[in-house]
């Protein structure tokens, strides 16, 4: 037993979908638990072991606290892998970074409740801590964590594909939906999932992060080709990638409707928020 | 027997997202019995503010990750009732299919992994594989199937990609439903073999009397849609939801807290059993008989019995909607169309896994949400774990600490509760001095 590499897995701001991928995952590959040892998995077992060498991360930095738990995980694993888009990009918990913290927490807790829980900007896992090696999407494709951890166990540096979805798509030979009044983010994003979402005929929502050479203005021009205003467009840019946009202003900024808010007025509304005794 | 106990699980596991419980006893007095929840809350509320109406549903289904179909099929219903979308029965049908399909994996994972190792006494699922590997064969078998399901009709269940307003982007063929519908009747030896071991489990006698709310319909077991039935003998229009849920906000706890017609109530699958057993499967009431329930039921533990009957009556229905759509043959349909205007309000109400769930949005005419809100099924069932622990506890102080700490952590399990969703759950604490 004790030869075996021994994984833990943790989770921070999520859906926990990541980690239920993984279930099924193991599911189907029982045999992966011959090759290593689960130590921690909140999820699945009770059990919960300090010793670990690689640490699977799920879910976003969104708290003052969440630092100390993902530096005491990085002191402890060889290797760190950022599992899904929380953790990579910041994934849709990175959608409110666009107010300032005390007008989500306002929305959704009211003006009594808007201190109770700690929380700031979400952002990844590596803006806090070195990450090896990264799973990207949300969910995350169970072949490409299987191929991830056996590439992982033979000490080899598992690396994402650098080219565009479309690149997928086409080898799927489905008709492209940017032709066909369906609005997709293929020609931006990074490859790797097969083209899932344009295979079942919706389109992409950019949940793997953009390839490195990503053309936004041509993928704006798609995009108004759509009739999207610039705001759809940047709704568009942002739902998973919300961090990453922020980071790239510069190279791809944002319109002013979905750009930070800067005003700190609070929300009037109490659509969301509970009652107020 | 200790006069003064100090229960204090952090993160107890086995629930998908984290909680305290937290019990204090000094000489002998019950001072404190709570259940507190711990993760960071997400948002989603705020976030969804100038957000695409087409996007809320992909957006929200990342609420949960076991409950994504549900989300997205709340959210889709709310803005659907918004924007005066009129659907298809095919579509209403496919949405059945996915639903089911989500209702069998919530519950199979939660019965046979989380529920059932704290009855065979072993720590968790991994374990479980050595000692019964019968069991968790067959377990896989048939999550593997609902699994398959969702994908077949939405592409996947973690996170549903074909869903959208109006209707699906993809389309099954006829030939995967045959298929389908050959796979699930030949699951029946597997879920009856649930039903037999699932009775044979003592289930703790606790009993507390309570308020159920769950989606009524007229003369079906329906999970989406309808209206909101309290035990109590009420019924709401879904717009009128706000009335049911009163959230509050718990000093303890990042979920909002919840009351109707008392200080508390449950959703869930005793709660949609104790509301419309009638309108079971022949085979879901016999398997209600053989576990032991009988409505109204008022012993939380029984809600994991009552999703083992679930588990039954979805099978059934998955087969009667699969026979209907095999028959009518599968249609490539248009999404239907939506009607924008001025702060169109829309509220769309499921019965997720863990209880009723509701959405409502405010679209504006350009298409952006204005508002929105979610109440989610564990923040409805916050309230009432609190209440039954504190109704508990004082019945088992005399048992050992362990025993005690097992007996809420089974309580608190039997609720199921899914804290991703507000935000997420668990820790007993005993902090006696
Ligand atoms: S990346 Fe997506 S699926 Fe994974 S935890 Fe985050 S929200 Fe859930
Ligand atoms: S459908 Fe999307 S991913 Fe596929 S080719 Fe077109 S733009 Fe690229
Ligand atoms: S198609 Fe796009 S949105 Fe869908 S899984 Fe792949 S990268 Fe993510």
């Amino acid at each position: 037993m004790s030869a075996k590499p021994k994984i833990a897995f943790f989770d921070f701001t999520s859906c926990e979908g990541c980690q239920l991928t993984v279930i099924d995952a193991l599911q189907t590959h029982l045999g992966l638990l011959d090759l290593v040892e689960i130590v921690q998995f909140r999820e699945a077992m009770s059990e919960k072991g300090q010793n670990y060498q690689i640490a699977f991360v799920e879910g976003s930095c969104t708290r003052k606290s969440d630092e100390a738990r993902l530096l005491a995980i990085r002191e402890q694993a060889s290797a760190v892998v950022a599992l899904g888009a929380c953790a990579h990009l910041g994934g849709v918990n990175s959608m409110k970074n666009r107010w300032p913290i005390e007008n989500v927490q306002t929305y959704v807790y009211g003006q009594n409740g808007k201190d109770a829980y700690e929380s700031y900007p979400a952002r990844p896992i590596s803006a806090v801590i070195k990450v090896d090696a990264v799973i990207p999407g949300c969910p995350i494709d169970r072949h490409e964590f299987l191929r991830v951890v056996q590439m992982m166990l033979q000490g080899r540096t598992p690396r994402l594909p650098d080219y565009p979805l479309c690149v997928e798509c086409k080898l799927r030979e489905n008709a492209c939906l940017n032709t066909l009044g369906i609005l997709c983010l293929g020609p931006i994003t990074r490859a790797g999932c097969e083209a899932i979402c344009p295979s079942y005929g919706d389109g992409c929502e950019g949940c793997r992060g953009w390839h490195p050479e990503a053309n936004f203005d041509y993928m704006r021009e798609i995009l108004r080709g759509h009739g999207l205003s610039d705001h759809e467009i940047d709704a568009r840019f942002t739902m998973f990638n919300h961090y990453q946009m922020e980071q790239m202003s510069g190279h791809a900024p944002l319109s002013e409707a979905v750009a930070p808010v800067t005003d700190t007025s609070l929300p009037t509304s109490s659509f969301a928020a509970p009652k107020e005794d | 027997m200790p006069e003064n106990i100090k229960v204090n699980v952090h993160h107890v596991t086995r629930v998908e997202g984290h909680g305290n419980i937290v019990v204090d006893v000094r000489d002998g007095t019950l001072e404190k019995c709570e259940l507190q929840i711990v993760e960071t809350p997400r948002f989603f509320e705020a976030m969804l503010r100038g957000r695409p109406y087409q996007q809320a549903s992909h957006i929200t289904s990342r609420i949960c990750g076991i409950c994504a179909v549900g989300h997205a099929t709340a959210s889709l219903r709310a803005t659907e009732r918004a924007l005066q979308v009129q659907l298809s029965e095919q579509t209403k049908l496919l949405r059945r299919l996915a639903f089911h399909g989500e209702i069998l994996d919530s519950h199979i994972l939660h019965v046979y992994m989380l529920v059932a190792p704290d009855f065979l006494g072993v720590g968790s699922v991994i374990p479980l594989a050595t000692s019964h590997p019968d069991i968790v064969k067959r377990a896989l078998r048939m999550k593997k199937f609902s699994g398959d399901l969702c994908q077949t009709i939405v592409g996947r269940h973690t996170h549903p990609i074909a869903m959208t307003v109006g209707g699906f982007t993809h389309f099954a063929t006829v030939q995967e439903l045959v298929e389908l519908r050959e796979r699930a009747e030949a699951l029946i030896a597997d879920v009856d073999a649930t039903v037999e071991l699932f009775g044979t489990l003592p289930w703790p006698a606790f009993e507390r009397e309570t308020e159920f709310i769950a989606l009524v319909q007229p003369d079906d077991y329906g999970l989406i849609d309808g209206k909101i039935g309290s035990s109590d003998g009420y019924e709401l229009e879904l717009d009128d939801y706000r009335q049911v849920t009163n959230e509050r906000l718990a000093p303890h706890s990042t979920a909002k807290h919840a009351a109707f017609n008392r200080d508390s109530y449950m959703v869930g699958a005793l709660a949609r059993y104790n509301l419309k057993h009638q309108h079971l499967s022949p085979r879901a009431k016999a398997a209600a008989a053989h576990l032991g329930l009988s409505a109204p039921c008022y012993r939380p533990y029984l809600n994991s019995a009552a999703q083992v009957v679930e588990i039954v009556h979805c099978i059934d229905d998955v087969i009667q909607v699969l026979d209907t759509l095999i028959e009518r043959g599968i249609e490539r349909e248009d999404p239907a169309p939506v009607t924008l205007s001025p702060h169109a309000r829309g509220v769309g109400a499921c019965d997720v896994p863990r209880g009723i769930l509701f959405h409502e949005y405010q679209i504006g005419e350009d298409g952006l949400i204005e508002e929105a809100n979610c109440v989610i099924p564990t923040g409805q069932n916050l309230a009432n774990i609190d209440r039954d622990m504190r109704a508990l506890v004082p019945s088992i102080l005399t048992e050992p600490e362990e025993q005690i700490t097992l007996k809420l952590e089974m309580l608190v399990r039997a609720y199921d509760p899914c804290i991703s969703c507000s935000t997420h759950f668990l820790n007993v604490e005993f902090t006696g001095k």
